[in-house]
């Protein structure tokens, strides 16, 4: 196990430096990897749930969360930093997290995945209706922030957050990977593989999956927040069950048994989404249906499984 | 990783090619890029508008372009969803380099793009959104929108209505639940407290955008009875609602204004009945009563009938606008350098204040202090003509911009309030099919 | 609210639920025989719209009685081809595997269904009332109904409903069915190839969500979009009752239609809110559904 997992980390480092260095070449890649690194910090905590065999069919409402923390208080309160925003949107969506987890734990498999897509839109019809406070389905503007009260000209500030996503992602990789190897994260896997005797050690299953979800929840404010700040908006969408479903998707394309499948899974996706969107503006959607179909069918640990499975035919071979 | 070494390598082209691109004089080309709807529900606006942008430029471009510059476009789409929007306006400012956008269609869209674009420094025509709010807000200098906002268009047709209807007692509204459904709703009734306050409102309904179904929302105002029903909805959801009152007698029942019906009436066909008051965006009407025997105006239409097998509805004009606006500013941007090329921020201090004529309805002018465009509006209601297998617009009254628009630094709703019934007495021409 | 108003939004309740409860039992009966989330769903229900409609414009104009037939004509082939071909080359590859995969390879069949939907019918709104138009309008306490939507569809759910129980019940295919969902080992050892009757399963459940469609087409407009909606409206009345209960999949569409034409006429603001906010109040008390019984699956 953990000699495999020595190449993809590797690999990890090379995409972050990757992350870091190519945005200084083309100005619009900027966004585009602020993205991408917002999004794989969600998506980090599908993965995360996946190690315990559940998938979060409803995950979109802490990415909404976080987004709607950040536009709430812009809209309420005003001014804002960028720290300020992070450490809300952590704050509000653990205790979500743990609100809602302290039901969720109780089920299991599409129970599970059930009773969150039910809250998730729950939260989703409160966003779109609830028009005085939300502004419906057109969301709420979040004013560009400072930065521990530095104020940026807009060309800088992109580079600002795709720095602030940088850090925040390598730190939150690094953090779930250690969480994973931990005796915590062993006892999450035991969930998939033998609950039962997880229970016969003693150890209380719902707690252990509370403590992934509530970690996957933050995750996910965390990225939501990220997102929020990068698009300026936080609109009801980002709660929608398709977004859901959209993280669900990235963990899966890119592998949900490691950590970096979320940022390989994403940066694949996004690229898909800005590239085909640009040049086949009426087709994305068709491409990326295809682009998964293939990668369920054929390579089922997704793309950081392909390496392996490369490898392993390698050495097969020889 | 092999696609990331590609990635740099495209990266350090790009920059060496940009740089090349620095050197003055009368660029190449003049690029537009075009925020519109090519996919989920707004694409009834959105498809029709990018045809008649080929339309246009195609056209231009014939005749030497703008300033003896050609036209080249490029459109993202609005219905990709906030991300890939924003991302995708940023490459083709950034990436692209081009030279003005047309951007959007939905306010939420241009509630994103606007701060975007002026962070950018790029010139951006809000060509089609009317949220009142983006332009009463703040004050840009690279942000204009080329035709009027939601203001003048709901107060045009609620005079329409008080004029022709003036004895009405009872009003109910059923309104697409986002920004356009509730903020057309809340100038109309805040217009219609100030001019006519013995009006009692019986039922505000704000199904969801997009709502499949609308029967139980016929049901309560068959039940209600209300002299006029108001909806200022668009595209499937208009549609549908006007259908599925129609079938049950709704429609014969009360009075309906449907506050910008001119982009269905095509598409309703016979399901329309007559004497329905329907607003236009504007005074866009491809029969528009001053203009419908102007050959230019009139070749306009056919060919874009031909092209796409229907009449240009309102959208359609309003892109003719943005572009008639951004022929107008380089030719005044010309004239003011001298007949040199004018820089970017040249053309930009043209734009503000300029008057334009639009070939397809009466003149626009950008309002300088807060870059609003000052828009005709026509309403009529409507009947059945020979000839035509769907209803046409008939006793079109044409508003004067500078009468039912706010003042500008006046917010709509306080400007709104202040109004006296005396005010829908104004005089209005009116014109027969 | 008064009584007049009252068996008014029963009405409206009624005829919401009908189209409500066909393309919910689809997915339920696909989830308690195949055991997947059939994400596609909600494109089956558009297709099965858009094509019955472009069926009816075909036939209308040579005699408007033949878009009935139409309509059935349409929720078949969208169910025989479409669900055939997800079941055949998307499923089947995967059983055995993860839940998730299956849920995620339907998930992608909805992506591409609908971005098919746009490249096939375009954008703009299609409306095809020719039924609806056939049938004359009934009157309660002074208010118009159609009667295709008062009469006909819940009279066409109540008889899907009763031929699905008559199916399952009383013929041999449906015990063969009945017998796989129960124990799928057992029912193999004994000869039944399991690989059949999940491809019919599939084709019957895909065809009712086409049907739900069809039926649906002379109502409303269809635009882009509209499948999106429907799945999780439809997975919300499905999870609510349990998955697999047909007979709770109906009372539950009941209830909800009920509970939001209700809704309409007293707090219009919170339509949206009321299937999903039941849906999490019943699965918090009850995780297998108003009607499922809790041996259903357990861990």
């Amino acid at each position: 196990m953990t000699r495999r997992i020595k190449p993809i980390t590797t690999a990890a480092v090379i995409f972050f430096l990757v992350s870091a260095v190519a945005p200084l070449f083309v100005s619009s890649w900027a966004t585009l990897f602020a993205l991408i690194l917002a999004k794989g910090i969600v998506v980090l905590g599908i993965v995360l749930l996946l190690q315990a065999g559940q998938v979060s069919f409803g995950h979109a409402m802490f990415f909404a969360i976080g987004a709607y923390t950040s536009a709430f208080w812009g809209k309420y309160i005003g001014g804002g930093d960028i720290l300020l925003y992070l450490v809300l949107g952590g704050i509000s969506s653990t205790v979500f997290g743990l609100i809602v987890g302290l039901f969720v734990v109780r089920y299991r498999e599409i129970f599970f995945g059930m009773l969150n897509l039910a809250f998730s839109m729950v939260l989703w019809s409160l966003l779109e209706k609830m028009f005085p406070y939300t502004n419906g389905a057109d969301g709420i503007r979040v004013a560009r922030p400072g930065l521990l009260g530095f104020v940026f000209t807009p060309e800088t500030f992109q580079y600002v957050i795709l720095y602030v996503s940088l850090l925040i992602a390598a730190a939150a990789f690094y953090g779930v990977q250690r969480y994973l190897e931990s005796p915590l994260g062993h006892m999450l896997r035991a969930i998939k593989s033998n609950e039962t005797r997880l229970e016969y050690l003693g150890m209380s299953a719902r707690r252990v999956l509370l403590i992934g979800y509530v970690i996957s929840a933050f995750l996910g404010g965390i990225g939501g927040t990220l997102v929020a700040i990068i698009q300026q908006i936080a609109t009801p969408e980002f709660g929608f069950w398709t977004k859901s479903g959209e993280f669900v998707f990235i963990a899966i394309l890119g592998g949900g048994a490691h950590a970096f499948g979320a940022f390989a899974g994403a940066a694949m996706f996004e690229w898909v989404r800005f590239y085909a969107a640009a040049h086949l503006a009426d087709s994305w959607q068709l491409i990326l249906g295809v682009v998964l179909i293939v990668i369920i069918l054929y390579a089922p640990n997704g793309l950081i499984g392909l390496r392996q499975r490369y490898r392993q035919s390698g050495k097969r071979g020889r | 990783m092999q696609y990331f070494k590609t990635a740099l390598a495209a990266a350090a082209a790009t920059a060496i090619l940009a740089g090349a691109a620095l050197a003055q004089g009368k660029p190449q080309e003049i690029k537009i890029g075009i925020a519109t709807f090519l996919s989920g529900p707004a694409s009834v606006f959105g498809v029709p508008a990018k045809a008649a942008a080929e339309m246009i430029a195609e056209d231009l471009n014939k005749k030497g372009g703008i300033g003896g510059v050609p036209v080249k476009l490029s459109f993202i789409d609005e219905g990709a969803g906030g991300e890939a929007l924003v991302s995708n306006y940023r490459r083709i400012v950034q990436d692209d380099k081009v030279d003005a956008t047309f951007a959007a269609i939905s306010s939420g869209s241009c509630n994103q793009l606007v701060p975007v674009a002026e962070d950018l420094k790029v010139m951006n025509f809000m060509w089609d959104c009317g949220a009142a709010s983006i332009l009463e807000v703040k004050k840009y200098r690279y942000n204009f929108r080329t035709q009027a906002n939601g203001t003048p268009e709901m107060l045009a047709v609620l005079i329409y209505l008080l004029k022709t209807k003036p004895d009405f007692k009872t009003i109910a509204v059923v309104n697409q639940d986002y920004a356009w459904g509730r903020e057309s709703w809340e100038i109309f009734s805040t217009a219609l407290k100030a001019m006519k306050p013995d009006v009692q409102v019986v039922a505000e309904l704000f199904p969801k955008f997009g709502a499949p179904d609308y029967s139980t929302e016929v049901s309560r105002l068959l039940a209600l009875r209300p002299d006029v029903v108001l909806t200022t909805a668009w595209g499937g959801d208009l549609d549908t609602l006007v259908r599925q009152a129609g079938q049950r007698g709704l429609l014969q029942q009360s009075t309906f204004v449907l506050g910008i019906g001119e982009s269905s009436i095509q598409r309703l066909g016979k399901d329309l009945p007559e004497g329905l008051i329907v607003g236009a965006r504007g005074d866009h009407w491809f029969l528009h009563p001053e203009k419908k025997n102007d050959p230019a105006f009139k070749a306009f239409n056919e060919a874009f009938k031909a092209k796409t097998g229907a009449w240009p509805i309102y959208p359609v004009y309003h892109m003719a606008q943005a572009f008639k606006a951004l022929q107008t500013a380089y030719d005044k941007a010309i004239k003011a350098n001298g007949g040199n090329w004018p820089t970017r921020e040249q053309v930009v201090d043209a734009t503000a204040g300029t008057e334009f004529a639009t070939g397809f309805g009466r003149p626009v002018t950008l309002r300088p202090e807060d870059n609003q465009g000052l828009e005709a509006q026509l309403v009529g209601v409507t009947k059945s003509f020979p000839g035509y297998d769907f209803k046409l617009l008939d006793n079109m009254m044409i508003f004067d911009p500078r009468v039912i628009t706010n003042p500008a630094g006046v917010r709509s709703v306080e400007w709104l309030k202040t109004l006296k019934p005396e005010f829908a007495k104004m005089d209005v021409p009116t014109f027969k099919q | 609210m008064n009584s007049t108003l009252a068996i008014l939004a029963v009405l409206d309740g009624i005829s919401y639920a009908a189209l409500v409860f066909l393309v919910s039992v689809g997915l339920s009966l696909i989830f308690g025989v195949l055991r997947v989330v059939n994400v596609a769903h909600g494109s089956l229900y558009a297709f099965g719209a858009y094509l019955a409609a472009t069926f009816s414009i075909k036939v209308a104009p040579l005699s408007p009685w033949l878009t009935y037939p139409a309509l059935l004509a349409a929720s078949v082939v969208i169910g025989v081809v479409c669900g055939g071909f997800i079941e055949r080359f998307l499923l089947r590859p995967l059983y055995g595997r993860d839940d998730v995969l299956q849920l995620l390879i339907t998930f992608a069949a909805f992506m591409i269904m609908d971005n098919l939907q746009r490249l096939i019918w375009g954008v703009q709104p299609i409306f095809a009332a020719e039924p609806l138009k056939l049938l004359p309008n009934v009157t309660v306490f002074g208010v118009n109904y159609t009667s295709y939507q008062v009469i006909l569809l819940p009279g066409v759910a109540l008889m899907t409903l009763f031929g699905l129980r008559y199916f399952l019940r009383h013929t041999l295919a449906g015990a063969v069915i009945m017998a796989v969902t129960e124990d799928r080992e057992a029912s193999t050892s004994i000869g039944i190839d399991a690989r059949r009757v999940y491809f019919v399963t599939f084709i019957i459940g895909a065809s009712l969500a086409a049907l739900g469609g069809a039926l649906a087409s002379p109502t409303t407009s269809l635009v882009p979009g509209m499948g999106a909606d429907m799945i999780v409206l439809s997975f919300a009345v499905a999870a609510t009752a349990g998955l697999g209960q047909i007979e709770g999949t109906a009372l539950t569409a009941l209830m909800i239609g009920l509970t939001r034409a209700f809704v309409i006429y007293l707090q219009p603001e919170f339509e949206v809110l009321v299937p999903y906010l039941l849906m999490v109040l019943v699965l918090l008390v009850r995780p297998y559904g108003l009607f499922g019984a809790t041996q259903v699956r357990k861990i």
